[in-house]
């Protein structure tokens, strides 16, 4: 029975120095939460005050963007959707710091560069994409390109952190896909994939592991 | 029982020497600090757990320069690969007959 127990705690170790070493587990839930906040806040902005309460329709007035009167709105829709962006990556790497220094693991490790690799490569990829798209006057595909290359990014996340995040990432990859057809609706969509998507998967990952 | 414990590999005994083989079973190669932090032990004990199975022909030692700075890492050989499936798979067979 001795040697049982043994072989059991063995394996029990040999477990978890294999998920540990190969996965950054210290992504916290929070992340998750913020991002989805600010997604929505921002697409609130957009539409209250860049979008003027909604009256100027997303898609039809976008259809002409060499025009000078629409280039004023165009870089308002960009600033806000960066400053989206720039407060989700610090939130999410304020919070997963802390989370790391909580467990008293390292937060740069050779599972966090893994990580961020293979995120950064759909995800430089995609911002490009969107830059064309942008330029090329294809306003109404940039939600959906942004949701599409942002899902392939955390498919491929899911190798080297929690697997769940798999499963957002092919959520994204729809709602992307749907949205696609549907253009006119970017803000609605913004809301669903980059905000309740990741609200709700911040606050079952929370629960899951940290609370 | 005798044939069961045939493939338990004395080298692999310590728990720092699984936990530095399961790392290394799962990653192409693993620098020296963050092994000491993933494995929660002092340099000298890493170090000496590290000598151990490099004699054996388990793992590779891999110097390189980052910058000015002396980087080591290391890496499982084919032994340490194929050494390492066997002890696990040995471990496995004890726990599941007793």
């Amino acid at each position: 029975m001795e040697n049982n127990s043994q072989s059991v705690e063995d394996i029990k170790t040999i477990r978890k120095m294999m998920e540990e070493s190969s996965r950054f587990l210290s992504l916290s839930g929070l992340s998750g939460i913020f991002a989805g906040v600010f997604a929505i806040a921002g697409a609130l902005i957009a539409y209250f005050l860049i979008l003027n309460n909604g009256s100027i329709h997303y898609d039809e007035y976008f259809r002409s963007l060499s025009e000078k009167e629409t280039q004023v709105l165009r870089w308002q829709l960009i600033a806000d959707a960066l400053g989206v962006l720039v407060l989700s990556v610090i939130f999410a790497l304020y919070f997963s710091f802390q989370k790391a220094k909580r467990e008293g693991k390292i937060f740069w490790s050779p599972a966090s560069k893994n990580l961020l690799t293979n995120i950064l490569i759909p995800l430089i990829t995609g911002g490009i994409f969107i830059i064309v798209l942008l330029i090329q006057n294809h306003i109404q595909l940039v939600v959906p390109g942004l949701l599409i290359f942002y899902g392939l990014a955390l498919v491929n996340a899911g190798k080297f952190t929690y697997g769940e995040i798999f499963y957002l990432g092919i959520l994204e990859i729809i709602t992307g896909l749907v949205s696609a057809f549907f253009t006119g609706w970017g803000l609605i969509f913004w809301i669903f994939g980059f905000g309740i998507l990741h609200i709700i998967y911040g606050l079952v990952m929370y629960r899951k592991y940290e609370a | 029982m005798k044939d069961l414990i045939a493939n338990i590999n004395k080298v692999f005994e310590s728990r720092v020497r699984l936990g530095i083989m399961s790392i290394l079973m799962v990653n192409a190669a693993y620098d020296f600090n963050s092994l000491k932090v993933t494995l929660n032990v002092t340099d000298g004990n890493l170090a000496s757990h590290l000598k151990a199975l490099e004699e054996k022909g388990m793992i590779r030692v891999n110097k390189q320069f980052v910058g000015r700075k002396p980087n080591t890492s290391y890496s499982a050989t084919e032994t340490g690969i194929t050494d390492f499936q066997l002890h696990l798979k040995a471990l496995e067979n004890l726990i599941n007959t007793q």
